[in-house]
């Protein structure tokens, strides 16, 4: 199966820098964390460490299933694509998200949905994390 | 400034009438860029001539620069205040995630006005602030705060939360205030005046994001500099042992106070040494948003428990190099476990490690002299190396059970008027001195710099590099130095860039960023604008009383060998003259 998705390749690298979650509203050249489809914050208190959400890409993704709207559409290449235009911002996908990886956009009252553009990794200096490719992209 | 910038935008609240409300001073912010440029103009504003520090009249002043949540390392806030410990400016830095919280709510300053009748903690976001009762956090250590407040509240991951222990409850007046646990605005008493005004802890917590004019050359820039700390060699210290891996070259030079400075080179050294400290302890490395260097670390101390066997506890206690160099060399303890027990102490009282070392090491001569007794320490027998009297001592700063610890819990100056020991008294200005017994440079900067810290003109970096190029120190020499360094720190603790990265921010590449946030300034305008800040902050100083002719060197550092030899008391005090003239100089326009 074709799949690309964010990994978190080991947590304990991580040093709760947020660098990731910077580039990724840098992404839109804006400077801040509005837009970051990303999220570091300490697992209780900076001596536990970090926890790391990303969108793992499901193949069957809650979040899809749970919008009224069909804003949310599953990929071929694994995880979903957002067309903002369909979404009412009920914020379903943000309950329905297991692992707390739908974000929200407080300005457009919408949901941020990892695009798997793999900007963060770039900005990411212990390998934390890292975009995945299953060998059917790769080959493609 | 980029048009629509929120950083203009100041919250003031008042704990007296639990109100608040925001001011627009987009000028200010244009002017002085942030940080603390901006900040002292709100302390000169807020601060009323001969304010008492602990009084409802001392205002708490938090600022952030432009650059914070736009490049890396830019990652410390800046907080202004009178200070109780030396009666004059208060100045302190932390990281964290301080900055991009406060920038990231959508405010370029913090400005706490007021006290409380009753123990409070504060809940700040973009939509205004939130008063809560902090009457069953009152008491509590600095950790427990923090565990209590990160439950309670939301913004996790993009929020600070700020506060004090007991010591900065009780007024010791060099209490510091603890942030995300291991970073501290610890100099200068910040702790006390929350203490003063009932306020337990702040909360800030916000995500905003915002658009410079040209996204294209803010992305440019922006890789650049991170490429520069992420590939260079140049923040690997900082990286890989952190600033503890000073101990050792610091000892072969022979500048590392060691038993209240009666040498300045620790037979011990190894064992407290940066190495020992990774090797034996280091559990984790973490980092202050926005900065990928990871200075912060962690050593695991795992300690059993006594009443059961096979029960342990283990603590995570973060590390430095000062903090080593007071509770470890200045009080001659010579254990990685004797050093991290102390700053487990110090860290959950809330007190200001440098400080807390130098007040313990000078009582320790205090009562080896005889100048005190059992009955003064509390019945401790304080000498170099003991660490079990050191913790109860530290307990007993914060708790005062003697009329001798309520002297001490106001300072080394302070005790020492009292107590006599004034010739070992290591204070500067009213602080206790840094851990560099480098040379001239170094002590002259802790007496003239405009907080009294080793940070303001980095006169121990000047040693040290006169001592590598075999160039003998000259009063002109230093002093300008000095002078020229503390004006530039005063344009990255504007923007606020943290110090650890001045050798990637040079003028230059702070030039580029500052285009990117619609400025067009040229490095010479930057240190002029860093000369003036710097002039502000002599004028408040000399508002609240300070004087060259108060100033004075203690004996001690003439005593103790330094690696540029024993000091000459001429050659410091031609030294501070010409250091008074050039400030003369700078007050009246002509520098």
């Amino acid at each position: 199966m074709k799949a690309i998705r964010l990994k978190v390749v080991d947590v304990d690298l991580c040093v709760g820098c947020q660098c990731c979650m910077f580039a990724c509203t840098r992404r839109f050249g804006e400077a801040g964390l509005s837009k970051s489809a990303i999220h570091v914050g300490s697992a209780g208190g900076f001596e536990r460490g970090f926890i790391v959400r990303v969108c793992k890409s499901c193949e069957d993704p809650p979040c899809a299933r749970s919008c009224p709207t069909e804003a949310l559409k599953v990929r071929d290449t694994g995880g979903v694509s957002f067309q903002p235009n369909k979404c009412i911002g009920c914020k379903n996908c943000v309950e329905a998200c297991t692992v707390n990886a739908v974000f929200w956009d407080d300005s457009l009252g919408k949901p941020i949905i990892c695009a798997y553009c793999g900007y963060c990794v770039d900005f990411c200096p212990y390998g934390v994390i890292e975009l995945e490719k299953s060998l059917e992209v790769e080959e493609a | 400034m980029i048009k629509g910038d929120p950083i203009s935008k100041i919250l003031y609240v008042d704990l007296s009438r639990k109100r608040f409300w925001v001011e627009e001073r987009p000028e200010l912010f244009d002017r002085y860029l942030g940080g603390v440029g901006v900040g002292i103009k709100l302390l000169l504003e807020e601060c009323p001539k001969g304010a008492d520090p602990l009084g409802p009249e001392n205002p708490i002043i938090f600022s952030v620069g432009q650059l914070n949540a736009f490049f890396p390392l830019a990652s410390k806030t800046v907080a202004l205040f009178k200070s109780p410990h030396t009666g004059n400016l208060g100045e302190s830095h932390a990281g964290g995630r301080s900055a991009t919280a406060i920038r990231m709510a959508g405010y370029g300053a913090i400005v706490i006005k007021g006290s409380s009748s009753i123990p409070v903690y504060l809940v700040v976001t973009s939509r205004g602030v939130n008063f809560r009762d902090a009457s069953a956090l009152w008491g509590m250590a600095t950790y427990t705060t923090g565990r209590v407040i990160r439950e309670r509240e939301p913004g996790a991951g993009v929020r600070t939360i700020m506060r004090i222990g007991p010591a900065g409850e009780r007024l010791v007046t060099y209490a510091c205030v603890v942030t995300e646990t291991y970073r501290h605005f610890g100099r200068l008493g910040l702790g006390a005046v929350f203490g003063s005004k009932k306020l337990k802890a702040i909360l800030i917590a916000g995500k905003l994001s915002f658009k410079p004019e040209n996204s294209k050359l803010y992305r440019e820039v922006y890789k650049e500099i991170f490429d520069e700390i992420t590939k260079s060699d140049l923040m690997k210290k900082y990286h890989e042992l952190g600033t503890a891996k000073n101990i050792l070259p610091l000892n072969k030079l022979g500048g590392l106070p060691t038993r209240n400075l009666s040498s300045a080179s620790f037979d011990q050294a190894e064992n407290i040494s940066g190495e020992s400290f990774a090797e034996k302890h280091l559990g984790r490395r973490v980092a202050c948003s926005h900065c990928p260097v990871s200075c912060i670390h962690l050593a695991a101390l795992r300690e059993p428990y006594e009443h059961e066997p096979y029960f342990y506890k283990t603590r995570m206690i973060s590390y430095d190099y000062e903090p080593i160099y007071s509770l470890g060399s200045m009080l001659g303890i010579g254990s990685t476990e004797g050093v991290l027990r102390l700053m487990d102490e110090a860290e959950s009282l809330g007190l200001d490690v440098m400080s807390t070392g130098v007040a313990l090491a000078w009582a320790t001569e205090m009562l080896l002299k005889g100048l005190i007794g059992l009955e003064e320490t509390g019945g401790l027998k304080l000498k170099w190396g003991n660490v079990e009297a050191y913790v109860k001592a530290t307990r007993f700063l914060v708790e005062q059970p003697t009329s001798f610890y309520m002297a001490l819990a106001r300072g080394v100056a302070y005790a020492s008027n009292h107590y006599g020991g004034k010739s070992f008294a290591l204070t500067f200005g009213g602080n206790e001195m840094p851990g560099y017994h480098t040379g001239p440079a170094a002590h002259l900067g802790f007496l003239t710099g405009s907080r009294h810290s080793h940070l303001d003109g980095a006169g121990y970096s000047l040693d040290e590099k006169m001592v590598k190029n075999g160039e003998k120190p000259s009063p002109p020499k230093i002093v300008e130095e000095l002078l020229k360094e503390e004006a530039w720190r005063q344009i990255l603790a504007s923007l606020v860039v943290c110090f650890f990265a001045r050798a990637v921010y040079k003028p230059e590449t702070v030039c580029k960023t500052l285009e990117v946030m619609g400025y067009k300034l040229t490095a010479e305008e930057l240190q002029k604008l860093g000369l003036e800040i710097l002039k502000h902050k002599l004028e408040f100083k000399f508002r609240e009383g300070f004087s060259f002719k108060k100033l004075s060197f203690p004996k001690r550092i003439f005593e103790t060998q330094t690696p540029h030899g024993k000091l000459s008391k001429s050659f410091m005090e031609e030294a501070l003259k010409l250091y008074e003239k050039k400030v003369k100089a700078l007050m009246e326009g002509n520098l």
